[in-house]
């Protein structure tokens, strides 16, 4: 994105061979994510008698599961340099289609069929116009985030729709078992965490990833269907909005046009702060769900001693340009004093 | 000039656009056309002229501002903060301290950008988030209403001069400074310069991050001042002032035919761009479509100019080797 980008952090650099030095280990965005999230739970567990008990982490996991989930997908978007803005919107719609289903008397797996399916459909939508017109991704998605949301209000106005059936809700607000009460979400969010990560790092589909992020353009020349992969990476982009929506419809029982309104901007913080360059080719699923505690930690831990949300949203930006400078700022420390 | 040579030329196009459109609305609802609505338009539309002008000084050099409404928002905040504690302040005097803080907020962007080397979606991402907070910490959460703010401080806004009603001068005065700026001075040469090829104009002696600063820096400034405008016109401040308005003006931008990936976009461009948006959010109400409708035909109109204008935009020239059997349409557009 810019001129300064030929001498970025280290933690941009696709390693060709695995680290062996110590300190590559040290120095790994990871580990720096680690230290953060270890610092998190400390400070919190001082601020807070309540922060270190397993039923309040438990619950807390409900506030920012969905948008991890967006993160994921939304990672291997960043590492083939696109983006999808319209995320928050993709939820609107498929709440909203979900809504009028649900009004119908659809039952519950009907009901998520539809939020998966609009999701896709949404996904497809962006994905068919950023690749069949060659259209930026960021400006497309833009647009189509006007496009769904205003679908949402036209159809929706200052309604709001909560005839959910008590099974469906019981997605959201569910926990696996009575015994260990974790949400259902947060499972969810863990095994696809592991399903995503193990693509991306162990498969090939994952290398090829990073090399159409490294340079799009040689990877065409290596034969990758290029536009092909980023085109069901959209299409995966809107399944996972999709699963948002029905996690997110059935936890808070209803449907308004500004539904999730402003978690495009948060997941991409989210994934930005797990060291996924925005110029893509480079990031990992482990330092994304890294992030994802970090955030949603802190977030809890700020709300037990009641700061409000948006004064925590402060010291999430403050969170996200500070990580991201320190090292820059250190490298050029070090390599000026050598 | 034939209609097709029109076309191509898309500045004019979009004017005729606009104007069609003013001629459709004013069809069915001849009030919209009367010289005093069109005004009103034009007075509402000033804010997006503004900051669709900053915002594609900006995206000329590669970068993106998601921070100038956070920005607006703070400013208009502390604008009205201070005028509340000193009364006895000039208008003059506000809008001053409203353009340096802006200026100073977009600066402290433009240092991340150029001096450190972050992403400017990054940066403005995190800014986006630390200025809508730091309104709702200075003002403990209140609403500041008209009550909290003197007389003179929301006169301004809706004063005129020479006839013409204050906002469109500034409008008109920010414009003439920006196009000034791009067409007939050095710096916005380089503007360009660095857009279309960074690595070129590097070579060309033009440095990139002072570029940098200093379109964060301007975009700040000019936040600022709308700042100030926007709570005095509307008399409120609040934390949520303007929210979202980030997108709008990206979205006039790309109506207006900037190119996001830097180094193309005009004055004129940008300035139909955000007449298009405010024509039609003015007209909605006057042919009694409901405001609901007014998000998705945003949408539907970026989109379309979108696509309208990777035709014109399309580069050539990355893929040479593409053979004669390849299916076309599979090429990779980085």
């Amino acid at each position: 994105m810019s001129l300064s980008n030929a001498s970025p952090a280290s933690r941009y650099d696709v390693a060709d061979r695995a680290p062996r030095r110590l300190s590559d280990y040290l120095l790994r965005w990871e580990t720096i994510l680690v230290v953060l999230l270890i610092a998190v739970v400390i400070v919190n567990a001082l601020i807070s008698p309540f922060f270190l008990d397993f039923y309040n982490l438990s619950d807390a996991t409900f506030n920012f599961s969905e948008k991890a989930i967006l993160a994921l997908a939304m990672t291997l978007l960043i590492i083939v340099r696109d983006i999808d803005l319209s995320i928050a919107a993709i939820i609107a719609l498929a709440s909203l289609a979900m809504g009028f289903a649900a009004e119908a008397g659809a039952p519950t797996f009907a009901l998520i069929g539809i939020g998966l399916g609009v999701g896709a459909l949404c996904g497809a939508f962006n994905g068919a116009l950023v690749t069949g017109f060659g259209l930026p991704s960021i400006v497309v998605t833009i647009g189509t985030m006007s496009l769904f949301r205003g679908i949402a209000q036209v159809a929706l106005g200052d309604q709001a729709i909560t005839k959910y059936p008590a099974s469906f809700q019981a997605i959201g607000q569910g926990y696996i078992t009575d015994k260990a009460p974790i949400p259902i979400s947060f499972v969810l969010f863990l095994g696809l965490a592991a399903v995503f990560g193990i693509v991306l790092h162990r498969t090939i589909i994952g290398r090829k990833l990073f090399a159409m992020g490294a340079n799009p353009v040689a990877a065409l020349f290596s034969g990758i269907a290029v536009n092909r992969i980023r085109f069901w990476l959209f299409v995966l982009m809107g399944l996972m909005a999709g699963l948002a929506a029905v996690l997110l419809t059935g936890r808070i029982g209803s449907t308004r046009p500004n539904i999730a309104l402003g978690f495009e901007l948060e997941v991409v913080t989210m994934v930005v702060l797990g060291g996924v360059s925005i110029a893509g080719g480079a990031g990992t699923i482990l330092g994304v769900t890294l992030a994802v505690f970090v955030l949603g930690l802190t977030t809890f831990g700020l709300s037990l001693v009641n700061v409000p949300g948006i004064v925590i949203s402060i010291l999430n930006g403050v969170l996200l340009i500070a990580s991201i400078s320190a090292p820059a700022v250190a490298q050029r420390f070090l390599r000026g004093r050598s | 000039m034939s209609l097709a040579a029109l076309f191509r030329h898309r500045d004019a196009a979009l004017a005729l656009i606009v104007a069609a459109l003013i001629l459709a609305i004013g069809l069915r609802a001849p009030v919209f056309v009367t010289p005093e609505s069109l005004i009103g338009v034009l007075t509402d539309t000033s804010f997006l002229f503004m900051l669709t002008l900053a915002q594609m000084a900006v995206i000329l050099t590669r970068g993106i501002d998601l921070s100038v409404a956070a920005n607006l928002a703070l400013t208009g905040m502390i604008a009205a903060l201070v005028s509340r504690a000193m009364p006895g302040l000039p208008v003059a005097g506000i809008i001053a301290l409203a353009v340096a803080l802006g200026a100073a907020l977009g600066a402290l962007n433009g240092a991340f950008i150029a001096f450190v080397g972050i992403p400017p979606i990054v940066v403005t991402l995190g800014t986006l988030s630390i200025y809508r907070g730091a309104i709702f910490l200075i003002a403990g959460g209140a609403w500041l209403t008209s009550k909290d703010m003197n007389p003179a401080f929301l006169a301004f806004p809706k004063s005129t001069l020479l006839g013409a009603p204050i906002l469109i001068v500034i409008a008109a005065l920010v414009s003439l400074f920006f196009w000034a700026l791009l067409n007939h001075s050095r710096i916005g040469r380089g503007l360009y310069a660095v857009g279309g090829n960074p690595v070129a104009a590097r070579y060309c002696g033009i440095d990139l991050r002072v570029q940098q600063f200093l379109v964060y820096t301007l975009a700040g400034a000019v936040s600022g001042l709308c700042g100030y405008l926007w709570v005095s016109r509307y008399g409120i401040a609040y934390t949520d002032i303007a929210q979202g308005y980030e997108l709008t003006i990206i979205a006039a931008c790309v109506i207006g035919g900037v190119s996001i990936a830097g180094g193309v976009g005009s004055v004129q461009g940008a300035l139909l761009g955000a007449l298009f948006l405010g024509v039609v959010v003015n007209a909605l109400p006057v042919i009694n479509v409901s405001p609901f409708w007014q998000m998705l035909i945003s949408g539907a109109v970026i989109l379309g100019a979108v696509v309208i204008n990777a035709r014109s935009e399309r580069r050539s020239g990355k893929l040479i080797l593409r053979g004669s059997r390849r299916p076309a349409g599979n090429g990779a557009r980085a």
